[in-house]
């Protein structure tokens, strides 16, 4: 049997806005001119510059312009060539980084409502996060309520690194909004870059800043877990997009030890964060961060210790692996298929029409 | 079962010698330390003292799990700071643990973080003199690591150069939350120093350094904190290893201390694979990051992780390599691992004398 | 089992301990609110002597920024690692299923009755008028 027979769940794509000029049609009168006038017309972030190697895989590279712009080449290497039957489209973009939190509230918006009507419209097989505007809470649970009532919204999508750390109450409106609609939490690899990428400053390569995602990702779920988040709304699945994952099983010794040792600092968590972890978090396949060695990659799976925690994800079109070779060696076949379909279908309540 | 019998089932023997890779001595009185500064820097110390990028001077902006940061049991009979008192250190740790060397890192006056650079190699300079007078010459069990004003480059090689070659001094001491990531340039005078003279350099954990101790921001609490020290080992790794420091020093040898280990297999298989995909951006880099990471990196095992199973502990060695394993106390300080029982699992005598004692004897000279 | 006399009550003042060896067990003994308990000195953990450990509360917490603090005097944080032992029990707070430290039955005494008793007294020599603590070990 080859993964693709089983027609995967790929949640995680991408979708890229060209510039803000396609986004005009879907900003009022004010935003347009605002934008139009103040010519903001590029955000690309510094994190996926459009023509480095990761940005995009060569062969899913279109001709001219940007990769994750062009709705027929994304059927084509996503449906019809990596065999998807669903895919759930994360558009990594500025407007999450903005310091004017309005304008990042417009901005949203309008890329909700452009990713709604140029591709979801289009694209039946495809669903979307929200991009909302984290700046500001209150904006952020305007625009999940504004999108909320389209079922093709099946997420919620934040950053890693942002202002301050992701438990803390400035997001718990996120939070609750998402809950109450059944939207998991997508942390996607990225920086609003108001902190240096590492405790220890600016690095200074792409490379660098791409490394330390995973440990910005390990933070985040300390905050989420210690500042009792996770707790807080037990219903809430926090999806880490675009993470690594060969790191989450040291995480999770770690935080087991050090709570054992703290638990009175925070006493609303009250079980080990390795069994918060178990039930709440889920982790995207690619890039899966192992070396070629089907050994390692088991032992690495026995220690999550979970057949439920990761959703398959080709990271589309980013370069994550070659050819068709998205699954690790080392995943038994059971694993896989959980891994490729019912994990997900678990995950997104408004994927069970699928099931 | 119990697991934590388990532990206690499985204890490891201490009749061969141990090297503990970090012990902290403070100094009875700030006198010991001050009287081998000029006077004008002892009457800044008097008047003005630490200058931080921090909120305190004197404590952590997280309290900690226990006072002066160590267990409960530590501190001295005389009243004095934990490990401030020989007679008591050789008691409760190195007579009792048969501790046959002890590396010695110097927290106290966190020189690397003061903003006042003139004090910071003020400082260094009198707690090297210190160390040697008040530990390494009364107990040559204790070696010493040579204390530098990290953020002057200049006055930081002049203290090695003062040091090297002398037997009491094992290594380099640095703590990485500095002003920019440890590979970059303004710090390589200091690895072109430590590559003269062969000596391999400690990295300890902490800092008051210039940026949020996350990417994502401060955390509210320190069992968020503590943790943190792994995240900031990886990024010192990859910075050390992307700016090709150890490309072009190649005989260079880091000890990454106090930040566990765990996480060790997971960052070089990271690095390696986002290396192969970025590797137009690093051009100067030709070999593969794990490689380096083995070659260069060595690993202190405190705060020891716990896997939930203990075997994964042995496996994780395995992917490090036991070459690179040492072990490492934190004496005096509260996540003090006791080599008796800290580890678990049956140790084969090969691996036993790696981790507690040949690998460091053989990393640091020591005879 | 043998009864071990080891300390007048009077020794061990409410929210201290004594260490005690019996039978080559070092043993800790605890006063809580003037009843005692005893339980070997040594962490399951790492070994820690668990005499040195802060006698505190315990705190829960039912919702984020919430603390509720009970049971003051009974809890004792480990001197190394700060695991949390209930000082009535042994058992472990953070993984009471698998972790405890080995508690002896320990019990009053008058001195009157420890004279004539089947009690070993060589740990401690007894005075007819005074209240003893006895250890069953
Ligand atoms: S030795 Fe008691 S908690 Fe570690």
């Amino acid at each position: 049997m080859s993964w693709r027979d089983v027609k995967p769940i790929d949640c995680d794509i991408h979708v890229v806005v060209p510039h803000t000029g396609v986004l005009l049609p879907y900003l009022d009168d004010y935003w347009r001119d605002y934008v139009t006038v103040r010519g903001v017309r590029n955000l690309d972030m510094t994190s996926y510059p459009p023509t480095a190697p990761l940005t995009s895989r060569p062969d899913w590279r279109p001709a001219t312009g940007h990769a994750g712009t062009d709705l027929a080449l994304l059927r084509r290497h996503v449906f019809d060539e990596l065999g998807a039957q669903i895919a759930i489209c994360n558009v990594v973009w500025g407007a999450q980084a903005l310091h004017h939190h309005h304008l990042a509230a417009a901005l949203c918006r309008a890329v909700n409502a452009w990713v709604a009507a140029e591709w979801l419209d289009r694209e039946p097989r495809l669903r979307a996060s929200i991009v909302v505007p984290w700046q500001n809470a209150a904006h952020a649970v305007e625009e999940i309520e504004r999108c909320a009532p389209d079922r093709r919204f099946v997420q919620v999508l934040l950053l890693a690194m942002a202002d301050q750390p992701l438990g803390r109450e400035h997001y718990w409106p996120i939070y609750e909004a998402a809950a109450r609609h059944g939207l998991p939490i997508a942390i996607h690899a990225g920086s609003a870059y108001r902190h240096a990428t590492t405790s220890l400053g600016w690095p200074s390569t792409l490379l660098e800043d791409y490394v330390a995602q995973a440990s910005g990702f390990q933070n985040q779920l300390m905050s989420l877990i210690c500042e009792g988040a996770l707790s807080k709304f037990p219903d809430l699945k926090v999806v880490l997009v675009e993470s690594g994952v060969t790191w989450l099983p040291a995480f999770m010794w770690r935080a087991n030890k050090i709570w054992r040792a703290m638990r009175m600092e925070t006493p609303w968590v009250d079980r080990p964060p390795a069994a918060i972890v178990r039930d709440q978090v889920r982790l995207t396949l690619q890039p899966f961060d192992a070396p070629p060695d089907a050994a390692v990659v088991e032992r690495v799976i026995e220690q999550i210790d979970s057949d439920r925690t990761i959703l398959f994800a080709t990271d589309y079109p980013h370069w994550q692996f070659d050819e068709d070779e998205v699954i690790p060696a080392g995943l038994s076949a059971d694993l896989a298929r959980r891994v490729l379909v019912d994990n997900a279908l678990a995950t997104y309540p408004r994927l069970e029409s699928l099931s | 079962m119990n697991e934590t019998l388990v532990r206690t089932a499985g204890a490891t023997p201490v009749k061969d010698g141990v090297v503990d890779c970090d012990i902290h001595p403070l100094p009875a009185r700030p006198d010991d330390v001050l009287a081998y500064m000029p006077e004008r820097w002892q009457e800044h110390h008097r008047v003005y003292g630490s200058h931080f990028r921090a909120p305190f001077r004197e404590s952590s902006p997280w309290p900690r799990a226990a006072p002066a940061i160590s267990r409960r049991d530590a501190w001295p009979p005389n009243g004095n700071m934990p490990g401030s008192d020989l007679p008591f250190m050789r008691e409760q740790h190195l007579d009792l643990h048969n501790i046959e060397f002890g590396i010695l890192q110097v927290l106290g006056f966190a020189t690397g973080s003061q903003r006042n650079l003139d004090y910071s190699a003020a400082i260094a300079s009198a707690l090297n003199q210190w160390q040697l007078d008040y530990w390494c010459n009364p107990e040559p069990r204790l070696k010493g690591s040579i204390v530098i004003p990290t953020e002057d480059p200049e006055a930081a090689v002049a203290e090695i150069e003062r040091w090297a070659g002398h037997p009491a001094f094992a290594q380099i001491f640095m703590t990485p939350r500095l002003t920019e990531p440890m590979g970059r340039r303004r710090y390589w005078p200091i690895y072109e120093a430590a590559s003269r003279h062969n000596l391999p350099i400690g990295i300890h954990g902490g800092g008051h350094g210039a940026h949020a101790t996350t990417g994502g921001g401060w955390p509210s609490y320190y069992i968020e904190e503590h943790p943190t020290a792994g995240q900031s080992a990886q990024a010192l790794i990859t910075s050390l290893i992307v700016e090709g420091v150890l490309e072009r020093w190649t005989n260079l040898r880091f000890v990454v201390v106090e930040a566990g280990f765990a996480w060790v297999p997971a960052l070089g298989w990271r690095l390696d694979k986002h290396w192969r995909r970025l590797r137009s951006e690093v051009p100067h880099i030709e070999r593969l990051p794990s490689e380096q990471m083995h070659q260069h990196f060595w690993f202190t095992t405190q705060p020891v992780d716990e896997p939930e199973r203990p075997d994964d502990m042995r496996r994780t060695f395995d992917w490090i390599g036991w070459d690179r394993i040492l072990y490492a106390s934190d004496y005096p300080h509260w996540d003090f691992d006791d080599p008796r029982y800290a580890f678990p699992f049956r140790l084969s005598p090969e691996e036993r004398a790696m981790l507690f004692r040949d690998n460091a004897v053989s990393l640091f000279g020591l005879a | 089992m043998a009864r071990y006399v080891v300390a007048t009550t009077g020794d061990i003042p409410v929210g201290t301990n004594k260490v005690v060896t019996v039978r080559g067990r070092e043993i800790a003994v605890f006063n809580v609110k003037g009843a005692f308990y005893a339980f070997l000195n040594k962490c399951p953990h790492e070994g820690a002597r668990l005499c040195h450990g802060a006698v505190v509360g315990l705190v829960r917490s039912d919702e984020p920024g919430t603390f509720e603090y009970t049971r003051q005097g009974e809890i004792l944080r480990c001197p190394w690692h700060g695991w949390e032992f209930d000082i009535r029990t042994g058992q472990s707070w953070v993984d009471p299923e698998n972790t405890w430290v080995k508690n002896y039955p320990a019990s009053i005494e008058r001195g009157g009755k420890l004279v004539e008793g089947p009690y070993k007294a060589e740990v401690f020599p007894v005075s007819v008028e005074e209240d003893y603590v006895v250890l069953e070990v």
